[in-house]
């Protein structure tokens, strides 16, 4: 065991430190549309706009950093203790974070991997600057869980993808300028074969986006239907019917980031604020021994899931260091802990946590229940509890496959 | 960076889970069970030949020098063969106590013989983990009388070291004038539990622990992080034996683990416990290492461990069928061992209760 860093990374944690210094209190002119995105404090020093942001994070190298600079990133060789290194710090001193979502989580490190040399130039320097939003065109209303039995057509005619369907589940549809998107596009092929993995540029005709209102009340997602949609033939990543490999490459980056370490300490950190501030019958609720066990039993837990990163996070930086199944809870352990969490601070408060939207007596601005809820989305989306679970006992225990029913694929 | 456990540590483990294998089977457990100490002698010497008796005693009185993550390491293999050993209080919570709170005197009198075995301690610290209407103890000159309840490893001890209820630790001759030593049944027969009565028996004070509380509580997180990794390799192989027996055993024509009912129980199972390991290394990491962190870090491990091992034990089981009841099997010497370990020096209500005063004030 040896959790010191060397001096090469002390240094660097020091750049990271005064770099977050001067960009204390950054605001952004075009505000994010994305309600979970982080919010600056209030001093208003300097402001800038979120592709600016970006950029200025590209050059110092705290973002983009493993990516070519001829495709708009650092050009540095991947370093996982300092980008560790930046998460940490930046969530320490609240300084906002790059920006996430699917195009850059997903698309960029699948295009890297598996795009044409004209879809890197194309696609991943406007992505990274913030430029270019993609949504994911995955999940189908017959096809949640079991995702490859998707049914939305693709068929070439004349050198051109005729695209026939409906998604769902579709984040920040309504904002994106591109999908990627997996169609059948070999209806002959067995499932899986028959998929490929297509780039859809939002504004083409024969596109209708309808929002779904979440039980956060928001609009976080989409349906998104297909009449007829026409794209070029060579906006296909991978070759015809290899669509599901290359997904796959990209659900490993989302269950990867869904669920950022440092966040939950943060939260832990406000749920313990909170506590000392609120009163309940005139003393405050971390005095209240039930509701302090149960905030030490949260702590317990939040504290396992830190510890176990930090493992994760060597077994990166030491090969041959084995975590065997570790990796694959941290979907199910990491969406469930934050949930509970959340859940706890709403108890604490009681009628005052089930305060909503912009009613007085509210408390921080009702992040509790609105990431309460966001969260019970985050359990069922990218692969469910229960998908997890099949996951973690058939590839990660060796326990056998449920029998496939007779007749379906 | 590093986090995890050294080859030296890992190959430590590895002996120690080999003998027992080796050397402690269930029909061997079994026989332990039934009072046929022998056994559990042989067990005892066995693994005392590993060395684990000098773990912690620094070089210069003839130990290893080991750590506090070394010693949980070794903890964790126990646990995983339910090794019917002393260690927790012989081992680990009695050199402690005398390295941080003993005088060159006294380290120099027991330290040395600890790395020799010559003395073997029980340890008797529940008057500061939670003292039951049944227990009281008065220290008075060098005197000590009273009652000292659920006193760890006794069987060979040649002397106890015993606590008050102020942290004030000293140690008493097993040989001296005034003790009454009455065997504790617990449900875990593979660890021993007694109960001192005590009659103004001689009592030889650890020098810097008279008015101090701060050695007991380093005694109490090194003891609290072994009964954690103890739990943690005894519901680790608990685990293992569900998931062995979930692909065997078939039923409706196929094997049970491919139901999901079952399986789902043991990735459950799985997604709780791998983080504890991280947790129970991070805590005895920081014994050594991370003074402000310490405290808390062991408090919460033996919660946190106590509670998920709980549930383990129970899923495991039931993974099993009508057979994880039986005595047949055997699994239930694992449930009684993290059973008992998570009431041993404070319960999870209480260490979170501790906890929590950590950081109130």
């Amino acid at each position: 065991m040896d959790l010191h860093y060397s001096k090469e990374y002390l240094d660097f944690e020091k750049e990271v430190k005064a770099f977050c210094k001067k960009y204390d209190g950054v605001t952004f002119t075009d505000a994010s549309k994305n309600p979970l995105a982080s919010s600056s404090s209030k001093k208003k020093k300097i402001q800038v706009t979120r592709s600016e942001w970006q950029k200025i994070l590209i050059e110092q190298g705290y973002f983009a950093r493993a990516v070519p600079k001829e495709y708009g990133g650092y050009g540095g060789e991947p370093d996982i203790l300092k980008s560790r290194i930046i998460a940490t710090e930046f969530s320490k001193a609240k300084t906002p974070a790059p920006m996430g979502g699917q195009g850059i989580d997903m698309l960029v490190p699948t295009l890297l991997e598996m795009g044409t040399q004209e879809q890197k130039e194309k696609y991943i320097k406007p992505t990274l600057h913030g430029e270019m939003i993609w949504c994911q065109g995955y999940s189908e209303p017959n096809a949640g869980s079991d995702l490859a039995a998707l049914q939305t057509k693709g068929e070439l005619i004349d050198g051109e993808w005729v695209i026939n369907g409906q998604k769902i589940w579709t984040s920040t549809a309504q904002y994106s300028q591109m999908m990627f998107c997996l169609v059948r596009t070999e209806p002959e092929a067995q499932k899986h074969a028959g998929i490929s993995y297509l780039l859809i540029p939002m504004d083409s005709e024969g596109i209708e986006v309808r929002p779904l209102v979440d039980m956060t009340m928001k609009a976080g997602f989409n349906e998104v239907f297909f009449t007829d949609v026409k794209i070029p033939e060579t906006n296909i990543v991978g070759k015809r019917g290899e669509g599901w490999a290359v997904a796959n490459a990209t659900l490993g980056h989302e269950r990867g980031s869904l669920a950022p370490p440092d966040a939950i300490m943060n939260r832990l950190n406000m749920l313990i604020d909170l506590m000392k501030q609120e009163k309940l019958d005139g003393k405050p609720l971390i005095e209240h021994s039930i509701y302090r066990d149960r905030l030490m039993k949260i702590q317990g837990k939040v504290m396992a899931s830190q510890s176990h990163a930090l493992r994760l996070l060597s077994a990166k930086l030491n090969p041959g260091q084995d975590v065997k199944v570790g990796k694959m809870i941290q979907k199910l352990v990491g969406t469930e802990l934050r949930h509970e969490l959340e859940g706890l601070a709403i108890d604490v408060m009681g009628e005052i946590g089930v305060l909503y939207e912009d009613s007085p007596h509210l408390r921080d601005k009702g992040s509790w229940q609105f990431i309460y809820m966001y969260f019970l989305g985050l359990i069922i989306g990218g692969g469910t509890s229960q998908i997890q679970k099949n996951i973690i006992s058939e590839r990660g225990l060796g326990l056998p496959k449920e029998p496939k029913v007779q007749g379906a694929q | 960076m590093y986090f995890g456990l050294s080859e030296d540590q890992i190959f430590f483990q590895d002996n120690i889970k080999k003998f027992l294998e080796e050397n402690s089977s269930v029909d061997i457990l079994r026989k332990i069970a039934a009072d046929d100490r022998t056994f559990a002698k042989d067990i005892h010497d066995g693994i005392v030949n590993l060395g684990i008796n000098g773990l912690l005693v620094p070089e210069e009185f003839g130990g290893l020098g080991l750590d506090i993550l070394f010693a949980a390491a070794i903890s964790e293999s126990l646990g995983y063969g339910a090794g019917a050993t002393p260690f927790i209080g012989s081992y680990v919570m009695a050199p402690i106590a005398i390295i941080d709170g003993g005088s060159d005197k006294q380290k120099q009198n027991y330290l040395t013989k600890v790395a020799s075995n010559e003395v073997k301690f029980g340890v008797g610290f529940s008057a500061l983990t939670g003292a039951r209407d049944d227990s009281e103890i008065q220290i008075k000159g060098n005197k000590i009388s009273g009652r000292s309840l659920f006193v760890l490893d006794y069987e060979y001890a040649t002397h106890f070291l015993i606590s008050d209820i102020n942290g004030c630790i000293g140690i008493i001759d097993a040989q001296a004038n005034g003790i009454d030593l009455v065997e504790l049944k617990t449900i875990d027969r593979t660890r021993n539990v007694c109960e001192l009565i005590l009659k103004n028996v001689d009592f030889e004070i650890l020098e810097q622990t008279k008015n101090s509380k701060n050695t007991a509580e380093k005694v109490i997180d090194a003891g609290r992080i072994m009964l954690a990794a103890d739990s943690l390799g005894a519901a680790q192989n608990m685990i293992n034996k569900a998931v062995d027996y979930a692909k065997e055993r078939k039923q409706f024509g196929r094997a049970i683990g491919s139901f999901q009912a079952v399986k789902h129980m043991c990735a459950e199972m799985v997604a709780e416990l791998e983080p504890c390991y991280a947790l129970v290394w991070h805590a005895a990491h920081a014994q050594k290492h991370m003074p402000n962190e310490a405290r808390l870090m062991a408090c919460q491990a033996k919660s946190h461990l106590s509670d998920v091992t709980k549930e383990v034990a129970k899923k495991s089981t039931e993974v099993h069928g009508g057979m994880g009841f039986t005595d047949l099997l055997g699994l239930h010497y694992w449930f009684k061992r993290i059973g008992l370990n998570r009431q041993l020096l404070g319960t999870p209500e209480r260490v979170r209760e501790e906890a929590a005063l950590l950081q109130l004030n």
